[in-house]
């Protein structure tokens, strides 16, 4: 052995002799002394012994002045020399053992006292003196001796763990600096510093490994704290590799480097977080290419197995795959994936809409990265699944799901046909879709823009604010000119126009003025300007003279159900609904009998059986409320409330529908008067008798006689599950409607057989039918008759419904099924509360 | 952009009670006569009902037509004397001070027409009255209460006007000369200077019969509404020309009457869709179109507050408050 080593060796156990028994404070200091010059700058312990003291007995002296950390102790040297030389040790000497043996002190250390507080300070020091990097950059460094992998991984664990394990010691005394929040964004910003040393070896000639800042960020991404470290990392490494190819390169290597079992954490954290797609280009290279967990994780994982994720991270991770030429054939790859998940029926079907949604926003995305010649070779397999797509899509009872095939399959065709005729499909315009829309357009501007303006930190920064005033002065824009042209000299603007909307041309009079001169102009007349006018008048001839319409009830309704627009009249559809819902209201027996068979009957359209279905829950609602409300042209499902005043205003002369400033005049009588009666305004509505009590079951029960028995044009538990899902919402309607009826009863078995031969349903519409039909049955039948009649269907019906709660995966439904359980278990509140007094 | 602008207002009341339709209508301001407005209206079965605007009910109902319909209603400015004009060829003068409703004077009308008389009040006990006359063509000024005929205003043979439709009179402030307005069948207005019993200028402006029109003479500038689709703005330069300024085009054909605020702000008209439209009257833009009426709307009038009345076919007269005035 070296006696120069050897020396070392005597010099410091005598030293922690020393230590552990003196209390003389000159003899500590002096030792101290001693010992601190090992680690200073001098050149009096040679090199050799500096080492060997640093790493072979370093971590025994800093322990054994762990052992004697005491108040009385540091205040042996009332100047705080003591506590000054005792600190220094650990803040100056290697900082992996320091960091250890602090680490293993404080853990060691039970409960709340003066040595773990000390502790504690000390290492909260430690941390703000950026000894963290440093700790990191010795890692980094060229290793001279073997490592040893178990020093290595402890060490990672506490550098990573550490907020929790001061968290359990300190309790409810952890220092703010501790906390999850701080401790991880400041761990990046050691990261940063680390890696700055490390380009600067690299510079140097060094040869070093970042291989421990990959674990330590893949251990921190594991533990789910990447949007705490990524967030002050990636701006910086935005910055740092902007210009240079050593910082890319170091960056390449930093996500190389981490361990396959982190790689999706990171690479999620970091798309998340990168900007843009070439900044996300420049912190990972051509990774995808490479490592087959980071491909595997970008390609399929993000795209395909999540769909939690944001569009913009959806732009930056395709953007990325389509910003190099090497990885311009994964992107390729992913899109015809893409096209076959979107095609596939089974898929449409089964998953929720959000990820459907997610996917044809990847799609359109992946299109507006890929250029004309790179899509002419994939033109036939791209055809062939949108073909596929479209129609699985357009066959959704969802109108959801519909658009979004609509959508898609529209961006599809103007790209692989762009000389073509545009395949354009009719669908009402709203946020989701102007925004898939706004993904589909290639934005090479926009992308300019943001590149060429520099994406430093400062940048980046300020872009936000200033093009929120561009907008705004853009938005302006149009609403200042007309103001500007319109106003001549003086004040019009206290003449603003009313709305003139209704201002419509005025149709010859040619009303029919008896039903029956309006079922023969509806079913044979030639003169178009009559039947419009037949139509327009009828509602109102039907509620003024219900006797003449009892006399031929059924014939009308028949040539109603079977009228065909002829002209193209604004409001054909709600004219006729509402014609047959007066009809359907002034004699319902007959009228509900002719339309429930016909509802089975063979020569009948998809429409004309929804229209029926219709038909009968809006007459129904008409029936059950109180005769003084029918008076009011609100006949009108609450959905389609689009009934127009002046439309009505002429089809009854004489009397007039209570127009608009009377039910505001009503209103603010209402809102100004006080009633001391009444608790709940709408309890003294209902008064009258339910006219739907007598006629309920010729509205119900022969719905539900043959759904199981396909026709040749019809087949329920088939194709045509739109309109089994319309029936059991039309079920469920009427079901609430029979309220306080006595035939709710055995309605409500029957429909709770119903919902129970279709509860595996694969439609969700139908499905969402079925579970607010359960409901209906719970509010209508009377609780008593529920527990009575029906226990063993309620039972059943309980545990479907806490299975769909849990695992649907609709979100409707699954809000459905929780509110028809908290309608049990309002009813379990209400039986108990009777039975126990 | 519809819903930009609020939905049109309903009526301020609604008069019911006349049980005919409702032909003319006229507002009586408040005035040492009256201490209440009044509103006159007269309606086809020749009553002309006199309606408090406060109590909003009849005060009184005048059967002086022999059951034939009332076309014209005026009040004199004096406040207690009403001008009517019926279909049984009677033009009668009314007496309503101190709540008299007895007729004093009537003058016998020669045409069998539609034409609604002008009344021009030149001084306090003296005016001069435009009605159609004895000639299918002819226009007759009377001077008033003394019957004496004035002159026959006759357009030239070939001019092939028919039939005069609707009359203005009115003269400016700065000469005594007295001008008439008349609108006729062809769909052309004159402007007859009636001291020198010439035409002073003549426009075709319709198409269709002329059936009502207002002059504003602070501005020169008059409009008329014809059975056709369109609405005449026209304007009266230093020459005693007339001149088409602008022409409106109308959703539905049929003006019945066309009236102008007194303060020159706005206009309405009557339309026989039964709507009643308002305009700006400077600008001619179209500021509302009120849909309440059942049937053809048959006059409008204004009050001098700005308080709109109209009258319709539905036998209902609709009282309206739009842009109030200041």
């Amino acid at each position: 052995m070296d006696p120069a080593l050897s020396a070392v060796r005597l010099t410091v156990q005598e030293a922690i002799h020393t230590l552990s028994s003196s209390e003389d404070v000159g003899h500590i200091l002096s030792t101290l002394g001693t010992l601190k010059r090992y680690l200073g700058e001098t050149e009096n312990p040679t090199l050799s012994e500096k080492e060997e003291f640093t790493t072979t007995h370093f971590s025994a002296v800093l322990r054994c002045l762990v052992s004697r950390l005491s108040p009385g102790w540091l205040e042996l040297s009332p100047d705080g020399q003591l506590e000054q030389l005792w600190e220094s040790f650990f803040l100056d000497g290697p900082p992996d053992q320091a960091f250890l043996v602090l680490m293993e002190a404080i853990e060691s250390t039970a409960g709340p006292s003066f040595r773990l507080m000390k502790m504690a300070r000390l290492l909260e020091i430690f941390l703000s003196k950026g000894r963290m990097a440093a700790l990191m950059e010795e890692q980094c460094r060229p290793q001279t001796k073997p490592s040893f992998p178990l020093f290595q991984e402890t060490l990672l664990s506490k550098v990573v763990g550490l907020p929790d394990l001061l968290g359990n010691c300190l309790q409810q005394d952890n220092l703010t600096q501790f906390f999850p929040q701080n401790y991880f964004p400041l761990l990046g910003q050691e990261v940063v510093e680390a890696l700055k040393a490390v380009v600067n070896f690299l510079q140097g000639g060094l040869d070093c490994s970042v291989s421990f800042v990959s674990r330590v960020l893949g251990k921190v991404c594991i533990q789910g704290r990447k949007k705490e470290i990524l967030g002050v990392l990636v701006p910086q490494l935005t910055v740092l590799t902007q210009d240079s190819c050593l910082w890319q390169r170091v960056c390449w290597r930093l996500v190389e480097q981490v361990p396959d079992r982190a790689v999706e954490a990171v690479l999620t954290g970091l798309v998340e977080a990168a900007p843009r797609p070439e900044v996300l280009s420049r912190l990972l290279g051509n990774l995808v290419v490479k490592n087959k967990k980071a491909q595997f994780v970008m390609t399929r994982k993000l795209l395909f197995l999540q769909y939690q994720h944001t569009t913009p991270m959806l732009q930056s991770l395709l953007g990325y795959l389509a910003v190099d030429s090497q990885r311009r054939p994964l992107l390729i790859q992913v899109l015809k994936e893409l096209l076959e998940t979107w095609g596939n029926s089974s898929a449409v079907r089964h998953a929720p809409l959000e990820q459907q949604c997610y996917i044809s926003k990847a799609i359109l995305v992946c299109l507006a990265h890929l250029g004309e010649p790179e899509l002419q070779d994939i033109r036939d397999e791209l055809l062939a699944s949108m073909m596929a797509g479209v129609k699985c899509h357009l066959d959704s009872s969802l109108p959801p799901v519909r658009r979004l095939g609509m959508i898609v399959a529209e961006v599809i065709s103007s790209r692989i046909h762009p000389e073509g005729p545009p395949l354009k499909f009719q669908y009402e315009d709203d946020e989701m879709s102007r925004e898939m829309l706004a993904l589909a357009t290639p934005g090479p501007a926009d992308a300019c823009s943001s590149e060429t303006g520099g994406p430093s930190l400062a940048s980046v920064v300020t872009e936000t604010p200033v093009e929120i005033p561009e907008k705004t002065v853009d938005s302006d824009v149009p609403s200042v000119q007309p103001q500007g042209s319109d106003s001549e000299l003086d004040s019009d603007d206290e003449f603003i126009p009313y709305d003139m909307s209704g201002d419509k041309e005025l149709k010859s009079s040619k009303e029919p003025l008896y039903i029956r001169d309006c079922v023969e102009a509806l079913s044979t007349s030639e003169d178009l300007e009559r039947w419009e006018a037949a139509l327009n008048v009828l509602e109102g001839l039907v509620y003024r003279s219900p006797e003449a319409t009892r006399e031929v009830s059924v014939e009308l309704a028949k040539v109603l159900l079977h009228l065909e627009e002829k002209t193209c009249m604004a409001e054909f559809e709600q004219l006729r609904q509402r014609a047959l819902v007066a009809v359907t209201v002034t004699d319902p027996e007959r009228v509900a009998k002719y339309l429930t068979t016909q509802f089975y009957g063979v020569n009948y359209s998809l429409r004309q059986r929804m229209d029926i279905l219709d038909v009968l829950v809006l007459a129904a609602q008409a029936l059950s409320r109180p005769r003084s409300l029918q008076k009011l042209p609100q006949h009108g499902p609450p959905g389609c409330g689009t009934l127009c005043a002046p439309a009505l205003a002429s089809s009854q002369p004489g009397n007039a529908a209570a127009p608009d400033w009377q039910v505001v005049v009503e209103e603010r009588i209402k809102s100004k008067t006080r009633r001391f009666s009444k608790g709940c305004p709408q309890r003294e509505l209902s008064g009258g008798p339910n006219e739907f009590n007598s006629v309920a079951g010729y509205f119900f029960f022969p719905l539900l006689q043959h759904f199981d028995r396909p026709v040749v044009t019809f087949d329920l538990l088939g194709d045509d599950q739109l309109v089994l899902g319309r029936l059991a919402h039309t079920l469920a309607s009427l079901m609430y409607l029979a309220v306080n009826t006595t035939v709710a009863v055995p309605m409500g078995k029957a429909l709770l057989e119903f919902v129970w031969a279709l509860r595996f349903h694969v439609d969700t519409y139908v499905r969402r039918g079925l579970l607010s039909a359960v409901s209906s049955v719970l509010l209508s039948v009377p609780t008593e008759r529920l527990l009575g009649d029906l226990p063993d269907e309620l039972l059943e019906a309980r545990s479907w419904l806490a299975d769909v709660a849990e695992k649907d995966v609709d979100e409707d439904c699954r809000e459905l099924a929780v509110r028809a359980l908290l309608l049990l278990e309002r009813l379990k509140d209400k039986l108990l509360s009777i039975s126990s007094p | 952009m519809a819903a930009l602008f609020p939905p049109p207002p309903g009526p301020r009341f609604v008069l019911r009670g006349t049980q005919s339709p409702v032909n003319t209508l006229h507002f009586c301001p408040a005035s040492q006569a009256l201490e209440s407005p009044l509103l006159f209206s007269g309606s086809q079965s020749g009553l002309v009902h006199i309606w408090s605007l406060q109590t909003r009910r009849t005060v009184a109902a005048l059967n002086g037509h022999r059951g034939q319909g009332v076309t014209w209603l005026k009040t004199l400015p004096q406040g207690h004397q009403l001008l009517s004009q019926g279909r049984d060829l009677r033009l009668c003068l009314w007496d309503l001070a101190e709540g008299r409703n007895t007729i004093m004077d009537t003058v016998q009308l020669d045409s069998v027409g539609f034409c609604k008389s002008s009344v021009l009040a030149r001084e306090q006990l003296c005016w001069m009255l435009a009605v159609p006359g004895k000639g299918s063509d002819e226009v007759q000024i009377l001077e008033m209460p003394s019957k004496t005929s004035v002159c026959t205003l006759k357009p030239e043979a070939d001019a092939k006007a028919g039939m005069p439709m609707c009359l203005g009179l009115w003269q400016t402030s700065s000469s005594p000369r007295p001008l008439l307005l008349a609108g006729y069948e062809d769909g052309s207005v004159t402007l007859w200077d009636i001291s020198e019993r010439k035409v002073c200028s003549r426009i075709a402006c319709h198409e269709e019969p002329v059936m009502g029109l207002d002059f504003d003479s602070q501005k020169a500038k008059g409009v008329s509404g014809s059975a056709g689709k369109v609405l005449a703005v026209w304007s009266l330069d230093d020459q005693q020309s007339l001149q088409v300024c602008k022409t409106h085009e109308l959703t539905n054909p049929g003006i019945a009457q066309v009236t102008i605020r007194p303060d020159h702000k706005i206009l309405a008209t009557a339309g026989w869709d039964h709507r009643i439209r308002v305009f700006h009257w400077r600008t001619m833009k179209p500021l509302a179109v009120l849909a309440f009426h059942s049937a053809s709307v048959h006059c409008v009038a204004f009050a001098t507050d700005g308080l709109l009345a109209a009258g319709s076919k539905d036998q209902r007269i609709s009282i309206w408050s739009l842009y109030p005035c200041p």
